[in-house]
């Protein structure tokens, strides 16, 4: 097979994704229409704030919803695995996907102290996975777990395939989920927010780690999180999600320097680090010459108001009632999610001309 | 010795010397805050940063005395009482300066009842210090509801009836109910979504101006902090790293540990791509912490002496301190 044409298509290519779940009150619509595709390598950036969907999203593709939220989960998600053959992961029946959860498809999850098996030690964990989809013995499975942590940098290895979850620190824990999602060497890895739950240096440690095993494997990279510097640091895409639908999709760098969509243009001016570079780049270099003092002191641009309920969605736009452009058009229905130049998209119907930061 | 900033002619508001708290008994009690001194002016807005286990929420407990001290004094220069050693009082004897010294917590699910109406919370905090009695309480508690940004309905709701953002706003509002003029916020924003922080942000600037407070600010978001502070303390393992003017702890950070945390802050311009180099390691135990300088087993430019003697600190420029021996 072609290497070169191998590379061009995408690893992962997800089509009209929608996930509602039942609850007392009705069904609710967590995710809506979200299509996008990741080609392999590469790494897209999830991004959105609490209620957005980024998680269900991707607890969709791996299929791992409690069955009592009772998901109805509709689309496609087209991957492709190592032999060349592209499946549906949304349309896998349960034993196939087993077959790729842990293994060509894996991922790593916010919290390691609450997805790690406390009663389990660490190397017992990572060999588990090893055995049920390489086939390893118990010996060759320990070896490889030992490997793992070796390769996550994890010191005394040898001595903490012994020890159980508990007696490890976050960044640590961290670091054994890493090597627990790549110690089948997966295609695909799904990280959701993976270093959210650790203090600045330790995330800066992890996310070196991620960089690296990427750059080794070649690995696609799915990165869903809230925090807007990682995506500027790591990501080559990033897809904006408002109350469950992408509003907004773009190369990472036309994202910061030109976002489209007016959410995104909210969430980039309010954040205290933005407005500093927004005020060095209007006067000067020099940081001592920011305000500091409560008099000089600029406000920040909030964007107003809050998330409507899912219960209740506005008529139209989802950020109609908070958005500043908003206009009587908005209110009549969703806008889609249009093409732009190069390869951007933005979900508002004044995008293309009008709406610049 | 006691670090305060020579530009403040007036006394400081609050000013802390050697305060230390542990926890636990035995041989190796968990040692969360050692030996910290540093002072606040009034007016100010005083940044205190730092990681997990830095000793950072403890100080604001300390101060507000949900817990009680084992060293150290934290002198207050009360309107009414005139200057009180907060360390050394009394349960009771605080009791009075609740009204002064108020506390906004990181979690606004976790701190308020989930059986009060707003109107009954704001109540209590009403009640306890005897303000806002009869005819007046209903104007008053409308006054604050409007001062955070709540409508007057809101009165008569329950918590589970608000969004994060919101509950922070009630957390403020109660803590502004008793007419403080120091209010210590402990991560206010930790639990917000970004858009909500902003909001919450501008909420506390504006009030701190309209209602002349003093503001220590505990967070772990650096940019927030130098968003919003005048000074900034750096904490490590319960202990004082760094103290100075926040535009210049930003620009010429001195610590080897300020200089790691700032380098490790994700930058928000993908086109400054830059190879961080992480600190090694994890945080020492407090149970157990290095001898010497607490920082040296994480420390890049370590040497033979750090692990002697304690690093003191110094002055190296006008009210900025370092507890480090090397100059650059």
């Amino acid at each position: 097979m072609n290497k070169s044409l191998e590379n061009l298509r995408p690893r992962l290519e997800v089509r009209s994704l929608s996930t509602s779940f039942g609850t007392p009150e009705g069904r609710i619509q967590s995710v809506a229409d979200v299509s996008f595709e990741i080609p392999a390598g590469q790494t897209l950036a999830l991004v959105g704030e609490s209620g957005s969907g980024k998680s269900v999203t991707s607890l969709s593709l791996m299929g791992l919803h409690a069955r009592s939220a009772r998901p109805e989960v509709a689309g496609e998600a087209w991957f492709v695995r190592r032999d060349g053959q592209r499946v549906n992961l949304l349309a896998l029946p349960e034993t196939e996907m087993r077959r790729l959860r842990g293994n060509e498809v894996a991922m790593v999850f916010q919290e390691p102290m609450t997805s790690l098996n406390p009663v389990l030690t660490v190397g017992e964990q990572i060999a588990e996975s090893v055995r049920l989809h390489k086939g390893l013995d118990r010996r060759a499975a320990l070896a490889r777990a030992r490997e793992m942590l070796d390769w996550v940098e994890i010191p005394a290895a040898a001595q903490r395939l012994g020890e159980y979850p508990h007696q490890l620190s976050g960044g640590m824990r961290q670091r054994v989920m890493i090597a627990l999602a790549m110690a089948c060497e997966p295609s695909l890895l799904i990280a959701d927010e993976p270093t959210t739950a650790l203090d600045v240096t330790i995330q800066a440690q992890i996310l070196a780690l991620m960089g690296r095993l990427q750059k080794q494997t070649g690995m696609t990279l799915l990165f869903v999180t809230h925090n807007l510097g990682v995506v500027a640091q790591y990501a080559d895409h990033v897809a904006v999600m408002y109350a469950g639908r992408i509003v907004e999709s773009a190369p990472v760098q036309d994202l910061f320097r030109a976002p489209s969509h007016p959410y995104t243009q909210g969430l980039l001016a309010c954040l205290p680090g933005m407005a500093r570079r927004q005020a060095e780049r209007a006067g000067g270099a020099d940081t001592a010459l920011l305000p500091t003092g409560p008099a000089g002191r600029h406000r920040l641009v909030a964007i107003p108001g809050q998330v409507s309920s899912p219960l209740a969605p506005p008529p139209g736009c989802a950020f109609g009632p908070r958005c500043g452009h908003r206009e009587a058009a908005c209110e009549l229905t969703m806008p889609e999610l249009r093409a732009l130049s190069g390869q951007r998209q933005s979900r508002c119907i004044l995008s293309n001309h009008e709406v610049t930061a | 010795m006691n670090p305060v900033p020579n530009t403040h002619a007036a006394p400081p508001l609050l000013d802390i010397r050697g305060l230390s708290k542990h926890f636990g008994s035995g041989p190796h009690p968990v040692r969360a805050v050692s030996d910290v001194s540093f002072s606040i002016a009034r007016g100010e807005t005083l940044g205190l940063v730092g990681e997990s286990g830095s000793g950072k929420s403890t100080i604001g407990r300390l101060i507000t005395r949900l817990l009680d001290p084992n060293a150290g004094q934290m002198l207050y220069q009360d309107s009414r009482q005139g200057p009180t050693d907060l360390a050394s009082l009394s349960a009771a004897a605080y009791r009075p300066l609740r009204a002064r010294l108020q506390i906004i917590f990181q979690d606004p699910y976790a701190s308020l009842n989930p059986r009060m109406r707003i109107r009954q919370v704001l109540g209590e905090a009403l009640d306890t210090h005897g303000l806002a009695r009869g005819a007046a309480r209903e104007p008053r508690i409308q006054a604050l509801l409007q001062q955070v940004g709540l409508r007057p309905e809101h009165a008569d709701r329950l918590p589970h009836e608000f969004s994060g953002g919101q509950r922070q706003r009630i957390g403020i509002a109660r803590a502004l109910a008793v007419e403080p003029e120091f209010i210590v916020a402990d991560e206010p924003l930790s639990a917000l979504d970004v858009s909500i922080q902003a909001q919450v942000v501008n909420l506390l600037g504006d009030l701190k101006e309209q209602l002349g407070l003093t503001l220590l600010f505990i967070s772990h978001d650096l940019d927030v902090v130098e968003y919003l502070c005048d000074r900034v303390v750096v904490l490590y393992l319960g202990r004082v790293m760094e103290m100075a003017p926040t535009a210049t702890l930003y620009s010429r950070p001195r610590h080897p540990y300020t200089q790691a945390l700032l380098a490790a802050a994700p930058v928000l311009d993908p086109t400054q791509r830059r190879t961080i180099i992480p600190l090694k390691g994890d945080l020492p135990s407090p149970a157990h912490p290095p001898s010497g300088c607490v920082f040296r087993t994480r420390c890049p430019q370590a040497e033979a002496r750090c692990a002697e003697t304690a690093t003191p600190l110094r002055e190296v420029s006008a009210g900025h301190w370092t507890a480090c021996w090397r100059d650059e």
